[in-house]
């Protein structure tokens, strides 16, 4: 019989990704609430002096693959592998971050183990009758949630960043190492990946921002977003937009706040001139804390806003510009 | 260049946040009165790049949509862009499924159609934003896959995809057939046109029944589901907004700032 929870590890920019560390975190939990066994896969080259982060976060057991063919993602090496580590491991949970590997991954893994994932989950749960697993995700582009059930093992799910949080890394827990040979053969390999363009993001990224100014159809244009971008930097933030803000050329897609943008937990969220469509507050309602400045009283964002100010943001941002200057002397 | 795009009908997600309704009895969405449904966004981005390559390669471009109430004006949208043909799916047996029954579905009704190039879906549905019927689609295909692109090039016997990173894109070189996501870095989906608009109004769609895909409803719709939905709720809001005024705009963003510093916010 299936059992344990298993985490798939990601890699960013040479450090354990803070995503992996929170999947421990919540992986911990359903393994005390199950007694089970809470073990992390680890695929890439070069990456095994990762383990020992791995299981001061909680692992107690991780399945490392390296091999030189691992080192970039691609779906079917990956997936490969992932069967093969499934098929040791036999774990009843596998957790994934909703990261550009794990949408790509969950989703075919499932597939091939005959089962569908539950994607971008704000909480996972155990139910306390059936002991199985109860993932919730926002729906409807955030108009709703939606809780689910599996037919079968492995019940797979992937979770959005800061949905669920880390331990303690404590150096004191002890781990195991399995080695995997990941034996792929690379003439297989149908979808290469053949470059890997960064996009280079001035300042502080979106996802990793504490601060988050967005800007949307209300700015009117692109120079307002220089008066947001004063502010963020003087929060050490960053600049995010709206759909209708990109659209418009007033910023590129990447700082796209929203459903089909990023999705963004900052402990504070400023959206100025942004009326708070569900399809925008996809991408930030799960911010600490939300500000709204705009100039309808009656739009959505002040639904959805911690504090709000009605009003002009031509007059407002400056004067508030002024005032975290002198506030943060 | 033969193509297929998979595209599903869906309550416009644009549609007022306050319009959105759920029968908790029956755990579904009430659709809003007075806002019709709308091709799902992301799934008319994947039909603008199955026409770029029509522009640029020539070719062929065949539309799935799978449902029940499918409005002829509303799936008939590809063919006014440009698409060449409509397959409908349109039988009770086809609905309510989830990832699973939804891709085994669209999978079978491809295997039909037979002869195919590139498939392309949206990254995921406007409603149950769930993204993985094209991963779905090409693990039953055997086919490789690409998701979440926001450039499609056509080759020699493979494609070129751009795919975005946490941190940019990498570029993929795919070879054919293959299963494609599309996602919003694409760019807007181009506007039917008169002519476009005329051309679709004379075409009738196929329609295909279960039997005519050759499965088992058993395996199809609500029946085929390998997940059940638990529940479907909207999310209490707790946070009651604090609205913050002055005797003039300036004097509420100072009290702004200062309420922000004293929630510990700065």
């Amino acid at each position: 019989m299936s059992s344990g929870i298993l985490i798939f590890s990601e890699i960013l920019e040479g450090k354990l990704a803070s995503v992996t560390t929170e999947l421990l975190g919540c992986g911990r939990k359903l393994a005390t609430e199950l007694n089970q066994g809470l073990s992390a896969v680890l695929i890439g080259n070069g990456i095994n002096s990762f383990v020992p982060q791995l299981v001061s976060y909680g692992a107690e057991k991780v399945y490392l693959v390296e091999d030189p063919i691992m080192a970039d993602y691609q779906t079917e090496s990956y997936l490969s592998v992932m069967e093969k580590v499934i098929k040791q491991a036999d774990p009843q949970i596998i957790l994934f971050s909703q990261t550009a590997i794990g949408r790509d991954l969950a989703p075919r893994l499932a597939f091939r183990l005959g089962t569908v994932a539950t994607m971008d989950c704000v909480a996972v749960e155990i139910d306390s009758q059936t002991k199985r697993l109860l993932p919730t995700k926002p729906v409807y582009g955030g108009n709703a949630r939606a809780v689910y059930s599996y037919d079968s093992d492995p019940q797979i799910a992937t979770i959005r960043a800061k949905a669920v949080s880390a331990l303690e890394p404590d150096a004191n827990r002890k781990g195991e190492v399995i080695n995997i040979a990941a034996g792929i053969d690379a003439t297989l390999i149908r979808a290469k990946v053949v470059q890997k363009v960064k996009e280079e993001v001035q300042g502080v990224k979106l996802e990793e921002a504490p601060v988050i100014i967005s800007g949307g159809r209300g700015i009117g244009g692109p120079d307002g977003f220089k008066e947001l971008d004063v502010v963020a930097k003087m929060l050490k933030g960053a600049v995010g937009a709206s759909r209708p803000a990109c659209d418009s050329a007033w910023m590129p897609d990447t700082a796209q706040v929203g459903l089909t943008g990023k999705v963004v937990t900052p402990d504070l969220y400023i959206a100025v001139g942004i009326s708070g469509s569900s399809q925008h507050m996809a991408g930030c309602s799960g911010a600490k804390v939300i500000v709204a400045i705009n100039k309808d009283p009656e739009a959505n964002i002040f639904k959805e806003a911690r504090y709000g100010v009605v009003g002009d943001w031509k007059k407002i941002i400056p004067a508030f510009t002024q005032k975290l200057k002198e506030l943060l002397a | 260049m033969d193509m297929i795009v998979c595209c599903k009908q869906v309550l416009d997600p644009e549609a007022p946040p306050a319009s959105f309704k759920i029968d908790s009895a029956t755990n579904k969405v009430v659709p809003p009165q007075g806002v019709p449904p709308v091709i799902s966004p992301f799934d008319e981005q994947a039909i603008e790049a199955a026409l770029r390559i029509k522009d640029a390669k020539g070719g062929k471009i065949t539309v799935i949509s799978l449902g029940i109430n499918l409005l002829r004006d509303v799936v008939k949208k590809p063919l006014s862009m440009g698409a060449d043909e409509l397959v409908l799916l349109e039988d009770p047996a086809y609905v309510d499924g989830d990832a699973w029954s939804t891709a085994f579905a669209l999978a079978m009704a491809i295997k039909k159609i037979g002869k195919f190039d590139l498939i392309f879906c949206g990254r995921q549905a406007a409603d149950w934003d769930s993204g993985q019927v094209g991963s779905g689609i090409a693990e039953i295909l055997g086919l490789p896959s690409v998701t979440i692109a926001k450039k499609v090039e056509a080759l020699d016997g493979k494609a070129r995809v751009e795919r975005i990173t946490t941190d940019g894109y990498e570029v993929v070189e795919v070879a054919l057939p293959a299963v494609i996501t599309v996602s919003n870095e694409l760019g807007a989906a181009r506007y039917p046109t008169i002519k476009g608009i005329m051309g679709a109004k004379r075409k009738e769609p196929l329609i295909w029944k279960p039997a005519d895909i050759g499965v088992d409803v058993a395996k199809l719709g609500a029946a085929g589901r390998r997940t059940k939905l638990a529940k479907l709720f909207q999310p209490v809001k707790e946070a009651k907004c604090e609205i913050i005024t002055g005797e003039t705009p300036e004097e509420a963003a100072v009290k702004l700032a200062l309420k922000l510093r004293e929630a510990k916010t700065l």
